[in-house]
């Protein structure tokens, strides 16, 4: 099955055919029969509730939704899910020089005959029936370790935060590709009627607050319906969801009506997609108003759920955010993304590592218990890790980035718990044992969602772009 | 990994390569066609990175790749790196698998047609000088309006694709407005333009392109486009985030490009206006640029570390902006891909290492609001104000010397005058409370005070004196049995006393006055004399009490009498209280004195001065200098005075804005060791300030007697030779009008940046630029009076197969506008714009919770004067809650530079046009507009009202079908709004035109909503 037919076809066919945007079916159905003064409602090509594939995906899907807890700032892996004794040996020791010769080091650049082995900051404990060893750092997570797959043997190629979060969402260093959850929306459109199918939450914490720019959840060439929607953490998550006094909903579903009417005029005439993109976005915005009170109001959330996340809803916490991310979930949000950013820890790693992880233990052991409790574990797919790892020779009293090799867990739908794949050398300095690299995470979380990896593209610039580009193997050993 | 070469090359599938315009393509260039190759596969390990050198190969250098066998000019088949590239042997091939980048058939091919013909190195085609190329010819000559048109249109007539029609004139009008001034154009000037351009086209937009150059507005926005790159805030960054005062910078910006300041001085005052020989205070105050770094006031922070970071960040930010590099990269490692090391980073980290501000406000300048503005102010006036500085100055300088004169003056008098006031405790003979409060005498003479009744009023009978008395003192006194240990019976100590009355055999004694040790603000001990009911004294400590003052200790009011007193009779006072009985008076005493008392400050200022100067105390020191102001008439005055001459030119307050200063003596600088300022290298060595190899040398220092500085660099920056100023900044320029950049890489001119589109044209732009002494207005008028961009926006499906992202301008582009120039388009529809240029940023409303959870609650009042409807650059910005408005449309927070915004298209950003309060008043403006500027209510006044709309929100009329949903919209609504008469209040514009009802007011504010909302109203078309 090939999906090359091109975009330009595809928005032409669009603008000629369609006098009503996306979704003003569901919205009639609202109101009661819509008297829109704009014309008759037609389905449109691109109808976000199904994606490109509709109901024709490529495999059996296992889960419907990602919730991606991206650990940014390159969490290390050697105080996480990767123990080295033999590094806590050779700690303070000179690092041996077979392992770092002609390697590419980011900040550690200099010198490398004076790098020293710097040994695990936390002891490892062996948790749960399949006794997985995780740092005492994450009691809570540890709590879950039978439900989680762990890969040790992560590899990426970019060094820097930015360019690595960008590889890791895109499958790319060049700026203007698409974002993983924008792929993951164009393929199969989102559950989600009211909400955007791509929702992120950023929080910070514990270390130096690398910044994240809007860039990484991009749609990149991709429509622009297909982004990445942020909302705030720390106060209203959504600003301006009430009309203005005395504008009633029936009065702001005309207001929206006359606009995305006097749009469809102008993309007439202009042939641009963006107009296409804002219409739809005024139909979202619509429904948003009207889905987002609901969203956050946890009033119905029982004692004991908010206890087990620990978070005051809205304080901005990672843990709050886990909490939206569950409620995300439950409206049918295709893909959520959450950044911590805390874990860039160059200098005090045995503190700040502390600090951070006590930041995001609970609410990820919380989100994953919660999930399991109502029933959704198995029709989500959890993504847990950073852009990169950290190196086993000390920076200071911190490590250094560190792309070699690093930790990262899959859980859920379709993941077999309680498993460990992938092996590093005996220092976690290089990914030895079935190396794993991010192109693969994409593949495998694509197959999670019934895509072959290989076969969900878009035509651009003339040719076919994929979020795997012309790489990417199902990680199978993860897979239940 | 594919690298996007920029145009024609279509991949049609993977790996298959064709040319759009055949063999020509293969001509092959090396920056366009190899380096990028070579640099995206093979750098990694063999590029100018020598500490991670592989096998000793350098293919970014000709001659060790040469040497090495790698490449053999001229034979392709037995150069080593052809055949290692198309090597089937995993172990052989390069590069090496496990980089995962291998290099694609088209890619080897065009590298052996480049060996074949020699392999010719060049350097990196932006680090070249600029030669101004002859403009190219072309065959349709009549379609030029300006050179720029021969470079586009050359292009095109090759790819054989047709340049757009020209825009329609209100297009074009609306156009320029946005692009030049960015507000939305007048529809009369409309009028006048189309009116014109069907006359003469060029004459048209010649015109309307210099009015607009010459609109105090176009320095705003084209000095918004410039604050982006100069990170400007009014906070200081991280999680405190205190205001700050960084907006004279900001009208420094707005003054110069108005004025057209040439970039090459525009940028050394920027950079260096503080080494200028005998500067200007505006030069001074354009070194505000780099005093935008972010300052981190939270407890406990190493200020060095972030002193470092300030000048990394200027470091990188100058790169940023003059040279468009990325030079961020080699701060802890030399750049991998560009010929930058490390060492040569911090040599120009060596630059701005010397300035004294760490981590701090450091130095600073005052200026006045509006002072930036200030041109060719009155000669005399401007005598006056300098003499008022003067003077103030003066007084300012000699002010311990004159507060000494002042001791020396009260000693000096207090011997002269006696000693003042000897109070003496006086028992009281009869005292009850009217209310019933009980009253009991204490041992030392004072009374205390049970609960009474509401308004309670004690009567003392004083026994006569035995001499006559010039004052009486009441005094309060704490006592343990009281609420808080207090003197009243409040809970928290406080008393509130409104009136005091003495009488002599029932007559009433006048007292001359009435002064207090201490009183609440508002509640002065002189009340308790006024004769109202409802003031009075009270003695809790608020803002502007004394440093130090606690209320519940002993307080006290001292009377002095117009006449002395008698002795031989009794004297009756009477204390009034007026409030509830909480806030009776607990204990307290009466003391007289025959002689009258010194003011109670005078007393304590008397008994400090009194004191040999080594034995006051810093609090006496501190109370006797603001004893002093208080005294310095001369001083007061000469303030005054400046005041005035201030206000005479138009200018306000002063305040302290920050400026670059370095310190006389430099710090040394190293290399940082992996980037940490802790680790110096010092096997390097000190470095001395110096500029990258790769670029032009600097020149010498006349004589080499003093070490480089910031000033040198500046003006190496702007050297008319520079390859990389001129061209970078013309870019940037271009990109604002055209969506991208002839680079698209805006931000990197360095290797891993993409090639020009059109080389030739950029150097051609860059060399006019220089020309023309670095004149941005000459550079603007160029571009927008050519043809290229007078080009309709349409998209051109027929265009899509070959050039969809528009790289070769056979159209313009529709770009939405940016975050402030949505505010600033409202604001101009809705007639609300209040047009006021500078000054201190200002509040318009914002939503509740935009600072809930932040460390520091910003207060956020806003605006209700004309300060409400400013333009969005005024908008006060905090960098860690910024207006949501601003971010939503991708405003950026100015952490650090910014070159380019991104553009996003989102649901939050539909909701914030739609509902958020400031924008919605500005809809209601625009309604209340429509119904005044046009009279009547029938269908076809509606009509015009709409037709008004259309040409002030878009600046044409709507098309039949467009005015007949319009109107059908609006009829609906007032329908609506007809059967709901408070909905209809709400909606309605405030002011309500006359003869409108409400539900058809409400109806037109819908109306200009939805006018307001669509995506014309945003975008530049």
């Amino acid at each position: 099955m090939n999906f090359d037919f091109s975009t330009q076809l595809k928005r032409r066919a669009f603008l000629e055919t369609s006098s009503m945007g996306i979704g003003a079916v569901a919205l009639a159905g609202l109101l009661g029969g819509g008297r829109s003064v704009f014309g008759a409602v037609e389905n449109s090509v691109g109808d976000a509730s199904k994606g490109i594939l509709g109901e024709k995906l490529h495999v059996h899907p296992k889960v419907k939704r990602v919730i991606h807890l991206c650990m940014a700032g390159g969490q290390s892996h050697l105080e996480s899910f990767d123990y080295k004794p033999k590094l806590a040996e050779l700690d303070g020791q000179p690092m041996p020089e077979s392992f770092t010769k002609g390697q590419q080091l980011a900040q550690l650049q200099k010198r490398a005959s004076e790098l020293k082995c710097m040994g695990p900051q936390f002891a490892f404990k062996k948790w749960g029936k399949s006794g997985q060893e995780i740092s005492e750092m994450f009691p809570h997570i540890g709590a879950v370790a039978d439900e989680i797959a762990i890969i040790r043997s992560m590899q990426t190629e970019q060094i820097n935060h930015d360019p690595a979060h960008t590889f890791m969402n895109t499958g790319s260093i060049i700026p203007g590709r698409p974002s993983m959850g924008a792929w993951v929306n164009y393929g199969i459109g989102s559950e989600a009627e009211d909400l955007p199918g791509f929702v992120v939450l950023t929080s910070e914490g514990g270390g130096q607050g690398q910044p994240i720019s809007s860039r990484q959840w991009s749609n990149g060439f991709l429509p622009s319906k297909y982004q990445g929607v942020q909302f705030h953490s720390k106060g209203d998550a959504v600003h301006y969801v009430n009309n203005p006094a005395g504008v009633t909903r029936e009065a702001q579903r005309e207001v929206v009506d006359a606009v995305n009417g006097l749009n469809r005029m102008l993309g007439k005439r202009r042939l641009d997609p963006e107009i296409e993109g804002r219409i739809a976005q005024y139909e979202m915005a619509f429904k948003m108003q009207a889905s987002v009170p609901g969203l956050m109001d946890v009033s119905g959330e029982s004692k004991e759920t908010l206890e087990m996340y620990g978070c005051t809803p809205g304080d901005g916490s990672f843990a709050s955010n886990c909490l939206l991310a569950r409620r995300l979930a439950e409206r049918g949000v295709r893909f959520i993304q959450l950044y911590h950013r805390g874990w860039d820890h160059h200098g005090g790693i045995k503190t700040n590592f502390e600090k951070t992880a006590g930041l995001v233990d609970q609410g990820t052991g919380a989100l994953i218990r919660d999930l399991k409790n109502r029933g959704m574990l198995e029709e989500t797919l959890i993504i847990f890790g950073g852009e990169f790892g950290r190196t086993p020779m000390a920076q200071g009293s911190g490590r250094d980035h560190h792309i070699k090799a690093f930790s990262m867990f899959l859980c859920g739908g379709g993941i077999q718990g309680g498993v460990t794949h992938g092996e590093t050398d005996e220092l976690g300095y290089s990914a030895m044992v079935d190396p794993v690299h991010v192109h693969d995470i994409h593949a495998t979380m694509l197959h999670l969602l019934g895509i072959d990896h290989e076969k969900l593209r878009y035509r651009f610039q003339g040719r076919d772009f994929r979020l795997t580009d012309v790489f990417g193997h199902l990680v199978k050993p993860v897979l239940g | 990994m594919y690298r996007i070469l920029p145009i024609a090359i279509l991949i049609v599938s993977e790996l298959a390569v064709v040319t759009a315009f055949g063999e020509e393509v293969l001509r092959v260039d090396f920056n366009r066609d190899i380096r990028p190759i070579l640099s995206d596969k093979c750098f990694q390990c063999h590029g100018p990175d020598e500490e991670n050198l592989k096998a000793g190969l350098q293919l970014s250098v000709r001659e060790s790749a040469v040497e090495a066998g790698a490449i053999r000019p001229g034979d392709a088949a037995s150069s080593e790196l052809l055949s290692r590239v198309l090597s089937d042997d995993p172990e052989e091939v390069m590069p090496p698998p496990k980089i995962k980048k291998p290099v694609s058939e088209k890619e080897a091919k065009l590298l052996r047609q480049w060996i074949e013909g020699g392999a010719e190195y060049k350097g990196h085609w932006a680090f070249q000088p600029v030669v101004k190329p002859s403009t190219p010819t072309v065959t349709r000559d009549a379609l030029i309006k300006n050179d720029i048109d021969r470079f586009i249109l050359s292009r095109l007539e090759e790819e054989g694709i047709e340049i757009s029609d020209e825009a329609d004139p209100r297009t074009l009008a609306r156009r320029l407005s946005l692009d030049l001034v960015g507000l939305l154009p007048a529809p009369e000037r409309v009028q006048d333009f189309v009116s014109q351009f069907e006359r003469d086209p060029d004459s048209a937009v010649e015109q309307f392109a210099d009015e607009l150059l010459d609109s105090p507005h176009y320095g705003e926005r084209w000095g918004r486009h410039w604050l982006d790159q100069a990170r400007y805030a009014d906070s200081n960054g991280y999680t405190i985030d205190g205001e700050r005062v960084m907006w004279p910078y900001r009208d420094w910006v707005i003054k110069a490009i108005n004025e057209d300041m040439p970039f090459d001085q525009f940028t050394i005052e920027q950079i260096a206006g503080d080494l200028l020989p005998d500067p200007e205070k505006a030069q001074l105050v354009a070194t505000g640029f780099h005093r935008n770094t972010l300052i981190n006031q939270e407890g406990g922070t190493d200020d060095e570390q972030f002193r470092n970071e300030e000048v990394v960040d200027r470091v990188n930010t100058t790169g940023a902006v003059w040279l468009g590099l990325t030079l961020g990269c080699a701060q802890c490692h030399t750049h991998k891909f560009d010929p930058i090391t490390q060492k040569e980073y911090f040599e120009l980290f060596a630059f701005f290492n010397q300035g004294k501000d760490v981590n701090n406000t450091g130095a600073t300048i005052e200026v006045s609001e509006g002072e930036m503005f200030l041109s060719e102010p009155d000669p005399d006036k401007m005598t006056a104000l300098e003499n008022a500085k003067k003077e103030v100055a003066r007084l300012e300088s000699s002010k311990t010397k004159r507060q000494l004169a002042w001791e020396k003056s009260l000693i000096d008098s207090s011997r002269e005058n006696g000693p003042g006031a000897e109070w003496e405790r006086i028992a009281p003979e009869r005292f009850y409370a009217e209310g019933g409060a009980p009253l009991a005498l204490l041992n030392d003479s004072s009374i205390l005070a049970g609960k009474g009744a509401p308004k309670e009023t004690y009567r003392i009978t004083l026994p006569a004196f035995t001499e006559s008395v010039a004052a009486i003192r009441l005094r309060l006194i704490p006592h343990a049995s009281l609420p808080s240990n207090g003197p009243g019976l409040a809970s928290n100590g406080n008393i509130v006393l409104n009136r005091i009355e003495f009488f002599q055999s029932g007559e009433p004694l006048l007292v001359a006055s009435a002064e207090h040790d201490h009183a609440q603000p508002g509640f002065s001990g002189a009340f308790t004399i006024d004769g109202k009911a409802d003031t009075g004294w009270a003695i809790n400590v608020g803002k502007g009490s004394s440093p130090g003052v606690k209320m519940n200790s002993e307080h006290e009011v001292n009377y002095v009498f117009a006449r002395r007193i008698s002795p031989g009779k009794p004297v009756e006072v009477v204390l009034r209280h007026e409030q509830n009985s909480n806030y009776n008076i607990g204990r307290f005493a009466f003391d007289v004195s025959g002689s009258p008392p010194r003011s109670i400050v005078e007393e304590k200022v008397f008994e400090v001065v009194g004191q040999p100067a080594s034995k006051r105390t810093t609090e006496d020191r501190k109370f006797l200098s603001s004893e002093f102001a208080k005294k310095d008439v001369e001083l007061r005055e000469a303030k005054l005075g400046l005041k005035k001459s201030l206000r005479e030119l138009g200018l306000g307050e002063p305040v302290k804005t920050m400026v670059m200063e370095d310190l006389p003596e430099g710090r040394e600088t190293f290399v940082h060791l992996r980037g940490d300022f802790l680790q110096e290298d010092h096997e390097t060595g000190t470095l001395s300030p110096g500029v990258p190899a790769v670029l032009p040398s600097m020149r010498e220092v006349p004589g080499g007697k003093r070490q480089r500085d910031r000033l040198d660099l500046a003006r190496w920056l702007v050297r008319p030779d520079h390859p990389l100023t001129p061209r970078v900044t013309v870019n940037r320029v271009w990109m604002r009008y055209f969506g991208k950049g002839l680079v698209e890489t805006e931000n990197d001119f360095g290797t891993q940046g993409s090639f020009p589109t059109h080389p030739e044209l950029l150097d051609w732009l860059a060399s006019e630029f220089v020309e023309s002494g670095w004149s941005m207005k000459k550079l603007h008028k160029q571009i927008v009076t050519s043809a290229t961009y007078r080009q309709a926006s349409r998209n051109r499906s027929e265009l899509n197969g070959i050039d969809p992202l528009n790289h070769l301008l056979a159209r313009q582009s529709r770009i939405r506008v940016e975050a402030g120039i949505v505010r600033d388009a409202a604001l101009s529809a809705s007639g609300l714009f209040s047009p006021e240029i500078g000054g201190p940023g200002v509040m318009p409303p914002q939503p509740d919770g935009v600072y809930a959870f932040t460390q520091r609650k910003v207060r956020w009042v806003a605006a209700n004067g004309p300060d409400r409807f400013r333009r969005a650059m005024y908008i006060k910005f905090f960098r860690s809650a910024p207006y949501p408005l601003l971010t939503t449309f991708d405003s950026p927070d100015f952490q650090s530079v910014c070159t380019s915004r991104v553009r996003s298209n989102t649901p939050l950003q539909a909701l914030t046009l739609a509902n958020d309060e400031a924008m919605y008043e500005l809809a209601q403006g625009l309604g209340a507009r429509l119904m005044m500027e046009v009279k009547g209510k029938d269908s076809v006044s509606n009509r015009d009202r709409i037709r008004r709309g259309y040409e002030l929100c878009f600046s044409r009329t709507p098309t039949e079908t467009e005015l007949e949903a319009v109107a059908n919209f609006q009829e609906r609504q007032r329908e609506g709004f007809l059967g709901d008469s408070k909905s209809a209040e709400a909606v309605s514009p405030q002011v309500r035109p006359d003869g409108f009802d409400p539900a058809t007011a409400a109806s037109w504010t819908a109306v200009a909503r939805a006018l307001m909302n669509t995506d014309e109203f945003i975008t530049r078309e």
